[in-house]
């Protein structure tokens, strides 16, 4: 049908113009704007689920922007694609969901979190603009339209953080410390994209994948693309800037700059798998990501352990998680050119690397909301000020007990399912990384029995009398995000062979990756 | 922020208008000379720029006013996602417009020429719907930021700023 | 060797830059940093499009039978240049705000979220 072939640009087209409409509509009725900018997520949420049937069913899909038809992307006579295309396969519709999910649970929620009057239109403008732009970077084949979409999510996300910035200090300082980050990285990402255009003249993934020789410069490259991916996506030599962002954004944006950390964290597979393949040095590469892993589980959790304010733990707890995927696919990496390490334990190392990054977002997602709503009740985020909370915010309480439970990895919710793929491949690779991983998983588990005490348990305190449960839409986002982590840790083994499967495999193979561009579709 | 000379003054009134319709002309012929929407678009803004400085910014906050450039920014970008959405028949950002006969629809004839300014389609269209949107929003950064001139330290009294 | 220069301008200027990201302590030096590496990116791009002996590829007026320099990375850098406007419009706006709250834009006296 006509409508379904031009599916992957309606995925950004539809909150790209609600966000070209919502300053109108906020001129209008200030409310309407937060209900238009849900329906436009809402509406990018059902299209990704009928694309990802599509993509899981048929193979990957590509969109050519301007041509005479969406899938023609050699033109008569030219041996490389010149247009920009979208090129949708299993891992990029994988992100795609997290994405659009965690999205549309953030604008339900801010439908009641926010209650500034005056900056409102422009807070649902800036939201739709980063999901825009977090579906461009994962669904995109071509490296200078990532570089784009890179800049508009760190500016949106620049903007929210400092939403709060008209009275107080905080927010604005966290707001410069990433601009600065955010920037210096975007630019060494296009000066990257420049080494690949000089050397080889063309700007898409799969024709650079094509002819990529393994030469000096790509080895710079190559270190430029990492290095400064990672300090975007918040591993540990680069994560200064992850605590102050993430505790002084409001709580529903904090949810969705996990997922535009984790859209980097695509973006490092993404460059290591698909463009250079097995033409580096698997080994050494694979090594240096999960040296990234382990510095960032290990020295996350230790610094999350002694934090006081409840969403700079939860950060730092962030960062920590993120160690874990980098573990995972590090070790999928490492054993790349040996297929029978590979198929043994280099796949399932991988699965649970990427598996990681759905449940991380769920589970984040809901303890940031949590903490969202201890803030939004009492006005605080200390933990030293608050206690016995269980006894006014009884379903805040369940909500964060199923997610302390899944972060810390216990057995019916999803953390369990992924860690497990990751402890028993990677103790095939070294034990010695297995024993880390499982340590550090102790010490989460420590901090969150820790914030649990210090919030939620013991006996009634007189300045919080009055605090009641929070709203139903607040409730309706947290209620969800619960859901889908039983689920998921109920049956995981339906979601690794349907989704996380097909996204290794599409990462693996890479000649499926080029032949659908340079076939000639 | 204080008004200049009037030698200064004088010379503004003077070049303000011929910088504005300079820019308008390069945000138009985007697609045959170069430049484009935001080229132009920043050309007109620095003739808002000019005349803050010259006039200071509580004359000029009279007479540019931010909520009608808010709404010529959205009013822009519609414009630019609504013509790309009108393509949809084809794929997203078909250039529906080009060879077709009809508005700015002539071919483009090959080799050296003039160039005729009724060709390429939804190009001009675009370049204008970016050009509006460019001078609009540079506007309001320009007039915003000096009313931060206003701003003093937070122990001592804050001077008058409307 | 004389056809690099522009290259090596682009190490000089990216050079500075994060040299005065790493040492200097005003808000504005470092915004103005930021805007060093970024002009030094732009040159990079620029200049990979260059061939020599080519005129520049505007389709009118053109002599026949002429070589061009390559179209693509001055598309690419305008875009750069675009972003880079924004960006400096938001850090500026930035330190401005912490003006307003702290007085002050020196980092040191600015800084409060620690550890």
């Amino acid at each position: 049908m006509k409508l379904f072939d031009h599916i992957p640009a309606l995925i950004i087209a539809v909150p790209l113009l609600a966000a070209f409409l919502a300053p109108l509509i906020g001129k209008i009725n200030k409310k309407a704007t937060g209900v238009f900018a849900t329906l436009a997520l809402g509406l990018s949420l059902i299209f990704t689920i009928i694309l990802a049937v599509k993509v899981l069913s048929v193979g990957p899909q590509i969109y050519v922007f301007g041509e005479k038809s969406p899938f023609l992307t050699l033109p008569s006579g030219l041996k490389f694609p010149i247009r920009i295309m979208f090129q949708v396969d299993a891992m990029g519709i994988f992100m795609g969901l997290i994405t659009a999910l965690v999205s549309f649970l953030g604008a339900i929620y801010s439908l009641a979190f926010i209650d500034k009057k005056d900056g409102l239109d422009s807070y649902y403008s800036l939201l739709l603009l980063l999901t825009v732009s977090m579906f461009g970077m994962e669904l995109t084949g071509d490296l200078f339209n990532f570089f784009v979409f890179l800049e508009i999510a760190s500016m949106a996300s620049v903007s929210l953080i400092c939403y709060r910035g008209t009275n107080l200090g905080e927010p604005v300082e966290a707001g410069f410390k990433y601009m600065v980050v955010s920037s210096i990285s975007a630019l060494m990402v296009l000066f990257a994209v420049g080494i690949f255009y000089g050397e080889y003249d063309v700007l898409n993934i799969a024709a650079i994948a094509s002819v990529i020789k393994y030469s000096q410069l790509d080895k710079i490259a190559l270190g430029i693309l990492v290095s400064v991916l990672a300090m975007k996506a918040g591993a540990v030599p680069v994560h200064m800037w992850t605590p102050d962002a993430y505790s002084e954004a409001p709580a529903p944006i904090t949810m969705i700059l996990v997922a535009a950390s984790q859209a980097s964290l695509y973006a490092i597979f993404r460059v290591v798998f698909s463009l250079y393949n097995i033409t580096l040095n698997t080994l050494a590469v694979g090594w240096i990501i999960i040296i990234f892993g382990l510095l960032s589980m290990f020295i996350g959790v230790t610094m999350a352990i002694i934090q006081k304010d409840i969403k700079r733990l939860m950060a730092y707890h962030a960062i920590s998680q993120t160690g874990y995927m980098l573990l995972g696919v590090g070790v999928g990496l490492a054993v790349l050119a040996n297929p029978i390490s590979l198929s043994q334990y280099g796949i399932t190392a991988m699965e649970g690397g990427i598996f990681h990054i759905m449940n991380h977002a769920m589970y984040k997602g809901l303890l940031f909301l949590t903490a969202g709503a201890l803030f939004f009740r009492t006005g605080t985020r200390d933990l030293d000020k608050m206690g016995g909370l269980a006894h006014y915010m009884k379903y805040t309480t369940i909500f964060f007990i199923i997610g302390a439970a899944a972060i810390a990895g216990l057995p019916p919710f999803n953390g369990f399912a992924s860690k497990l793929l990751i402890y028993e491949s990677v103790y095939k690779f070294n034990p010695l990384l297995s024993i880390i991983a499982m340590l550090v998983s102790i010490l989460t588990l420590a901090s969150f029995v820790k914030v649990f005490h210090s919030a939620f348990l013991g006996p009634k305190l007189p300045q919080f009398k009055e605090v009641k449960e929070v709203p139903r839409s607040m409730v309706l986002a947290m209620a969800v995000l619960s859901c889908i982590i039983i689920f998921f840790g109920l049956f995981p083994d339906l979601i690794v062979k349907n989704l996380v499967h097909p996204a290794v495999m599409s990462l693996v193979e890479q000649f499926k990756y080029t032949s659908i561009v340079l076939g000639g579709m | 922020m204080k008004e200049m000379s009037k030698i200064v003054r004088n010379v503004t009134n003077l070049v303000y208008g011929f910088a504005i319709i300079f820019g308008f002309y390069i945000i138009v012929h985007g697609h045959l000379t170069p430049g484009g929407g935001f080229q132009g678009g920043a050309v007109v803004a620095s003739a808002f720029a000019l005349l803050l400085i010259s006039y200071g910014q509580l004359k000029v906050k009279q007479i540019l006013n931010i909520n009608i450039f808010s709404l010529l920014e959205s009013c822009g970008l519609t414009m630019f996602i609504t013509l790309a959405f009108l393509g949809l028949g084809v794929t997203f950002f078909y250039n529906f417009l080009a060879n077709s006969g009809s508005w700015f629809g002539n071919m483009v004839i090959p080799g050296i020429n003039p160039g005729d300014m009724n060709t390429a389609g939804v190009l001009p269209l675009m370049n204008i719907a970016v050009g509006l949107e460019v001078f609009s929003g540079l506007g309001i950064i320009v007039l915003i930021m000096s009313g931060g001139a206003e701003y003093t330290k937070k122990k001592e009294n804050p001077e008058d700023d409307r | 060797m004389i056809g690099n220069f522009p290259y090596f301008t682009v190490i000089i200027y990216i050079g500075c830059g994060i040299y005065i990201l790493m040492f200097q302590k005003n808000l504005i030096k470092l915004a103005i940093g930021i805007n060093l590496i970024e002009c030094g990116t732009n040159l990079f791009l620029i200049t990979l499009g260059y061939r020599k002996g080519a005129v520049a590829p505007i389709y009118t007026q053109a002599p026949a039978g002429q070589a061009m320099v390559l179209p693509t990375p001055q598309a690419l850098t305008l875009t750069s240049i675009v972003i880079g406007v924004a960006t400096s419009a938001l850090i500026l706006s930035i330190a401005m705000m912490i003006y307003k709250h702290y007085g002050s834009i020196e980092v040191d006296e600015v800084r409060r979220l620690r550890g």
